[in-house]
């Protein structure tokens, strides 16, 4: 009776485990405990939030593993930590080390500008962006055991999150009324394994578990990601660039849990403090829009 | 038909549902304590601890649960498992219910996580008797200790402990929910008055 470890099961597994939750980005253990306080599922350990990295631009690589190290040590719930898109070292020292997921992140400066990392061959679970159905899929089929829409990091301006939560799960919605004999050509058309196109048909669903990220700043930020069907949610910057984290990080909690209860959305906006200042994405210049990394 | 709740606070709530309803049941979410009237059992699911209890205390949950435990079976799966203990040798909300002592993410970090094959006699009654139930152990808890009535259900070869009932109460380290496998669900359901 072998027991087997590393298999997809138990990472997409671990992905299951966190839905209905709140992943929140910390830079100290301190800021670890702070979040698994308010209830956070997970943390996502780094050296600065996004916000910081846009605003002092410079290459962004993997945090210090001895940071993330303490951060593990602060907290019982899991620690994920991000590498560079395509920098398999990076995401093998975060293996070595124990984190429990590899976020392979357009948040960072990308290493490669062809290839995402083989995820499939590492023991420890990978989580990826994307903006539409084909970035998912492609990513799923490089091994990616969870998904989250990339939105725009560093912002607090929800818009582009809402554009590709949107556009996922519209696809998916699209794709259900496709015949089978036309999933091969659409497979093609969206640059997307064949296999993976049929079996989210089939599902109605990503075959793995999806996150909204990338500018979620508020509560009913939250729930409205959650209405438009994603599993669970990323805050990066909104939490520790507002005027009252603890209080600001327990009421995205209790929102995400009662996405749909008005009335408890309203109860749980009251009285946060300042919201992070945010940067309107309307305005920014293309290059500057970290989700256009990843292919 | 039988009405069985599913703790929606955070964790894989929808999964015990899907397999509710393949199994003829009528799932209802509970995530407010007026969620609670009429359901026959409730099952807990996996999920962070932590976050599921520090909710359920913010949402008014924890005696209500209780109340509800007194009188009705209730299941849970890892995350649920602790919730349902009376000792997780640490300070986080708990329900106190089942006399079993639960360690937390024992097995290591995910890259630890594993699945295995496990000898279940309880579930002789089913048909399937004789094929093994496969479980998925994510992060898992191990049941280090039970007292008072729990007994074993499932051990590992190493004889730690993943799986206990006590009365109407059920607990398992691993997530029958993740697989196809409804032999766990149906014993539940057994237990249901």
């Amino acid at each position: 009776m072998e027991q087997q470890t590393g298999t997809f099961a138990v990472k997409k597994g671990l992905a299951q485990m966190l839905k209905g939750g709140v992943i929140m980005d910390v830079v100290t253990p301190e800021h670890a405990r702070i979040a698994e306080d308010a209830g956070a599922c997970a943390v996502m350990a780094l050296e600065r939030v996004p916000a910081d990295i846009r605003a002092q631009g410079g290459v962004a690589r993997m945090s210090d593993p001895d940071l993330i190290l303490k951060i593990m040590d602060a907290v019982t719930i899991p620690v994920m930590a991000k590498c560079r898109i395509g920098h398999f070292v990076e995401a093998q020292i975060l293996e070595a080390i124990g984190v429990d997921y590899v976020d392979e992140s357009e948040v960072l400066t990308p290493a490669d500008e062809e290839n995402h990392i083989n995820k499939h061959l590492f023991k420890i679970p990978f989580v990826c962006g994307c903006r539409n159905l084909g970035e998912a899929l492609r990513r799923i089929g490089e091994g990616a055991a969870m998904i989250r829409t990339k939105g725009e990091a560093g912002t607090g301006d929800v818009v582009e999150a809402v554009r590709h939560a949107r556009s996922v799960i519209g696809e998916i919605r699209r794709l259900q009324t496709k015949a089978d004999e036309e999933l091969m050509a659409y497979a093609k058309e969206i640059g997307a394994p064949h296999e993976l196109v049929k079996e989210t048909k089939d599902l109605g669903r990503l075959p793995v578990v999806n996150f909204a990220a990338g500018g979620v700043a508020t509560p009913a930020d939250a729930a409205l990601m959650m209405q438009l069907g994603v599993d669970g949610v990323f805050v990066g910057s909104g939490i520790f660039k507002s005027g009252d984290p603890a209080l600001r990080a327990a009421a995205i909690v209790k929102a995400v849990t009662h996405y749909k209860d008005a009335a408890i959305l309203a109860e749980v906006s009251k009285n946060l403090g300042e919201p992070m200042v945010g940067r309107t994405v309307a305005n920014m210049p293309e290059v500057e829009k970290l989700a256009s990394r990843g292919w | 038909m039988m009405k069985i709740g599913v703790l929606a606070l955070q964790g894989d709530f929808a999964e015990h549902v899907n397999i509710l309803k393949r199994l003829k049941v009528e799932p209802v979410e509970v995530r407010l304590p007026q969620q609670l009237k009429d359901l026959q059992g409730l099952i807990i699911p996996g999920g962070e601890s932590t976050t599921i209890g520090k909710l359920a205390g913010d949402f008014g949950l924890l005696e209500p649960l209780r109340e509800f435990g007194r009188q009705h079976a209730i299941w849970g799966t890892c995350a649920g498992a602790i919730f349902l203990s009376k000792d997780v040798r640490r300070d986080q909300p708990i329900l106190g219910l089942m006399d079993i002592l639960v360690q937390r993410n024992a097995f290591g970090r995910q890259v630890d996580s594993f699945e295995a094959d496990l000898i279940i006699p309880e579930l002789k009654n089913s048909p399937r008797s004789e094929i093994p139930f496969h479980a998925i152990f994510i992060r898992a808890p191990i049941i280090e200790k039970v007292e008072a009535d729990a007994r074993v259900l499932a051990a590992l070869p190493d004889k730690r402990i993943v799986a206990a009932q006590q009365g109407h109460f059920l607990a398992t380290s691993f997530h029958p929910e993740l697989t196809n496998d409804t032999r766990f669900h149906e014993y539940f359901l057994s237990l249901v008055d």
